[in-house]
């Protein structure tokens, strides 16, 4: 619990995580609420329109985790936290565990909110949450948030660099998974097992045809995070501070 | 003359633009490589479909150009810029320049490099490159990437942080443009203005009746321009987000 | 020779120099004294231009930097050593600085070797100690030869040794004529080193003068003296309007020569066991003048736990 609330001092300290917070929200909400004012037409607005925002939201957390770990390495606070802390797994498992926490709280605010923001704004709408799928679908954002912080701040910990981590986090997230797709053949065969277009069929609406199931599917997300936090921390423990 | 190659200098005696010329020629190509590999008798490799990976290196050269700037405000050498070349916007001109022209030609390069390995994988496909919209969707990436440069160095002028740039640049151009386009009503409107769906519109817009297959190529564009002014607006969009850099900072210290 | 004129620079609600105004004269060494936070660093960076005076004014040689033509050929300076990319060589930092000041090539080379690192030239800055850094950073300002050279706490963290050798290189610039400014936090580096002082605190002008006068005028003279007939001796000298301080068997007298408080004590027989003149230290001296105007006062409090 120690390494924990360190870890908390040491987020809320600094000033990106504020405005990630801010950012997350602001545009996810805003947009929703874009949306509920803008909608007009025969056809309710529905679940997913509402949600569409968060995508961007997402890219935000990527972008806040990776830079909680990357900034330690940019100014060596690191090695004030490895004197501090020698046990670096325990050290950087903290640090995970509340960026993920985060994540996860602005995750919920961010799909309720939007749920909430386009209900308000839009006159015609069927938006009640009644099923279990739309549930998921509003209340799993948190859980892919604080997952894909995780993955964010193991691939921090591997690059060591803000600028490289950004980079290819949202290259990737954004037009890596999407480009692979084109490959004739081949290439939608492997698309359906790339970790983003799983967290897409958790929080969408998968046939029954998929490869995997929704909630499947964000247990591969998060044994690809696994794999890739668990390769960070080797480094990590190995590598000097 | 002296000022350019003052940045030339500078640009070339680090290690990011070298890395960031790699990957962008490396990926596209590879794509290319990989589209002539996979390609069937019935779905035949098209001039359009040879570019497809030149999303991934626009990404890439607007990092590379990016980071030209704010790693000199994160080094505090802008400030050993600004001692030997007082006057701002001559040294702020200078640079973009010569990042925008190193853009362009890794875009030339690349164009050209992934239609030339298709073609080398893929003798027998009709690759002849006769059309204006084929002459657009290879030499035109050229043109986005330089102007996409110049963008990219006026952001990170004004956010002066590589990560604080570097987000907004790829969340803007890879996602932000397309959410907006989801937007009820006005949504599709807005979408057609924007800069780098216009860009997009100057490589893959206006297609010749005679092209083969042009739904093999990279999406189309929805924005209303024609090709050429097209490309005039991307260029003015550029143009002014430089001259909001450059004022702010001849304003700022240093 | 720099001249500023009613320098003000605030950031926010701070103000950071305040209505500064001095000169720094022509082949002399000028040091720019103030405690740390005074604002120092602003005034040098306004000198050079890189941050704008709220109001007020800095000219070298009466001309704006800004309208200095290829200006490291006129000024040089040093104000950060790690104001430099970690992965671009010594050679190369010096180059593309050497090419905006339309330098021929063989001028790195030779201010390479004038600060002894031609032989790291090619590896990268990043990897240099902080005394190589200096060194560099020196090297840059030599670059364009000029007249005019800024340091900004030079020996700032170096050993001993690199100590000596920038004070060294200090002498040797004034020996060659040229004007230096360069600041410090320690009057006693100062003294080794400059002629003229201008001394700062929170932003405002404290002292400009000469290095010698600095230390007589901000020195207090007091005079110890110990006798059988203190009370006696005390009262005569307040009578004469003396500042007299009671010490336990001895008394401190402030701006009196000591040999006129011998020549009383004889004119009135009174017998003399110590006549003791107390020179304050530099230091002390300018802790006294600028004491009241340090931003952080450390709080005389025994740490606890």
């Amino acid at each position: 619990m120690t390494l924990l609330a360190t870890e908390r001092i040491k987020l809320f300290t600094t000033r990106s995580p504020w405005w990630s917070t801010v950012l997350a929200l602001g545009v996810t909400v805003g947009l929703a609420t874009m949306v509920g004012l803008t909608h007009d037409g025969p056809r309710p607005l529905t679940l997913t329109q509402t949600q569409f925002g968060t995508q961007f939201g997402l890219m935000v957390i990527l972008v806040m985790a990776a830079l909680a770990v990357t900034t330690e390495y940019r100014f060596a606070t690191i090695r004030a936290t490895f004197q501090a802390i020698p046990n670096r797994t325990a050290a950087l498992l903290a640090k995970t565990t509340v960026v993920a926490l985060l994540a996860t709280v602005l995750g919920e605010i961010a799909a309720f909110g939007s749920w909430a923001a386009a209900k308000i704004t839009a006159t015609n709408t069927d938006l009640a949450l009644t099923t279990a799928d739309d549930w998921r679908r509003v209340a799993g954002t948190g859980l892919v948030y604080g997952i894909a912080a995780v993955m964010a701040v193991a691939v921090g910990i591997l690059v060591r660099q803000s600028a490289g981590a950004i980079s290819v986090l949202l290259i990737w997230v954004m037009l890596v998974e999407n480009l692979v797709g084109l490959i004739p053949r081949v290439g939608a065969d492997i698309q359906e097992w790339l970790p983003f277009i799983a967290v897409q069929r958790f929080l969408g609406n998968p046939g029954p045809d998929a490869v995997l199931g929704p909630w499947a599917s964000l247990a591969y997300f998060a044994g690809v995070t696994a794999v890739l936090l668990v390769a960070a921390l080797g480094s990590a423990a190995k590598r000097d501070a | 003359m002296t000022l350019l190659a003052v940045e030339r200098m500078k640009l070339f005696t680090t290690r990011s633009p070298w890395w960031c010329a790699v990957l962008a020629l490396a990926v596209t190509v590879g794509f290319a490589a990989l589209m002539a590999g996979t390609a069937s008798a019935e779905s035949p490799i098209t001039i359009a479909a040879t570019q497809f990976g030149y999303g991934f290196g626009l990404m890439v050269v607007m990092v590379m150009a990016a980071l030209a700037i704010t790693t000199e405000y994160r080094f505090s050498t802008i400030r050993a810029t600004f001692q030997a070349i007082p006057n701002r916007t001559a040294a702020l001109l200078a640079k973009t320049t010569v990042v925008a022209l190193l853009a362009a030609v890794i875009g030339e390069i690349a164009a050209f490099g992934s239609w030339g390995i298709a073609t080398v994988i893929e003798p027998t496909a009709d690759l002849a490159i006769n059309t204006p919209f084929e002459w657009r969707a290879i030499a035109g990436i050229g043109a986005v990437y330089g102007f996409a440069a110049v963008i990219a160095v006026s952001v990170g002028v004004l956010v002066r942080h590589s990560a604080g740039a570097i987000s907004v640049l790829l969340i803007w151009t890879s996602l932000l443009e397309n959410l907006i386009m989801l937007i009820p009503r006005v949504g599709r409107d807005i979408h057609q203005w924007l800069p780098f769906n216009v860009a997009h519109q100057f490589v893959t817009g206006d297609p010749d009746p005679s092209a083969r297959a042009i739904q093999d190529g990279p999406g189309l564009s929805d924005a209303v321009l024609s090709p050429w002014p097209a490309l005039a607006y991307f260029a003015g969009f550029a143009v002014v987000l430089l001259v909001i850099a450059l004022t702010v900072a001849n304003k700022r210290d240093a | 020779m720099i001249e500023a004129t009613g320098l003000t620079k605030h950031y926010g609600r701070t103000v950071a120099v305040d209505h500064l105004s001095f000169t720094v004269e022509a082949g002399r060494v000028t040091g720019f004294l103030g405690p740390n936070g005074a604002g120092k660093s602003t005034t040098m960076r306004m000198v050079l231009g890189l941050d704008r005076p709220t109001s007020g004014d800095v000219r070298i040689d009466g001309k704006h930097y800004r309208d200095l033509k290829l200006p490291l050929t006129t000024v040089g300076a040093l104000l950060d050593a790690k104001w430099v990319h970690p992965n671009r060589s010594a050679r190369a930092h010096l180059r593309w600085l050497a090419k905006a000041t339309k330098l021929p090539r063989k001028r790195v080379d030779e201010v390479l070797d004038l600060v002894g690192l031609g032989s790291v030239a090619n590896k990268n800055a990043g990897g240099f100690s902080l005394g190589m850094s200096q060194r560099l950073g020196i090297a840059a300002a030599l670059l364009g030869d000029p007249k005019v050279l800024l340091f900004d706490e030079p020996v700032n963290g170096l050993d001993p040794e690199g100590i000596l050798w920038i004070r060294r290189f200090m002498h040797r610039l004034a020996a060659e004529g040229r004007t230096v400014f360069v600041s410090s936090h320690l009057l006693s580096e100062m003294a080794q080193t400059a002629q003229d002082l201008v001394v700062i605190g929170r932003g405002k002008l404290i002292y400009q003068g000469t290095v010698s006068d600095f230390v007589e005028n901000a020195t207090e003279n007091t005079v110890l003296v110990r006798s059988p007939e203190l009370t006696r001796l005390a009262d005569l000298l307040r009578a004469d309007g003396v500042q007299v301080v009671e010490d336990g068997d001895s008394i401190r007298v402030a701006n009196l020569a000591s040999s006129a408080i011998g020549e009383l004590a004889a004119a009135h027989r009174i017998v003399l066991h110590e006549l003791n003149p107390q020179l304050g230290s530099l230091e002390e001296a300018f802790i006294q003048l600028t004491g009241e105007s340090v931003e952080y006062h450390a709080h005389d409090k025994e740490p606890t736990a």
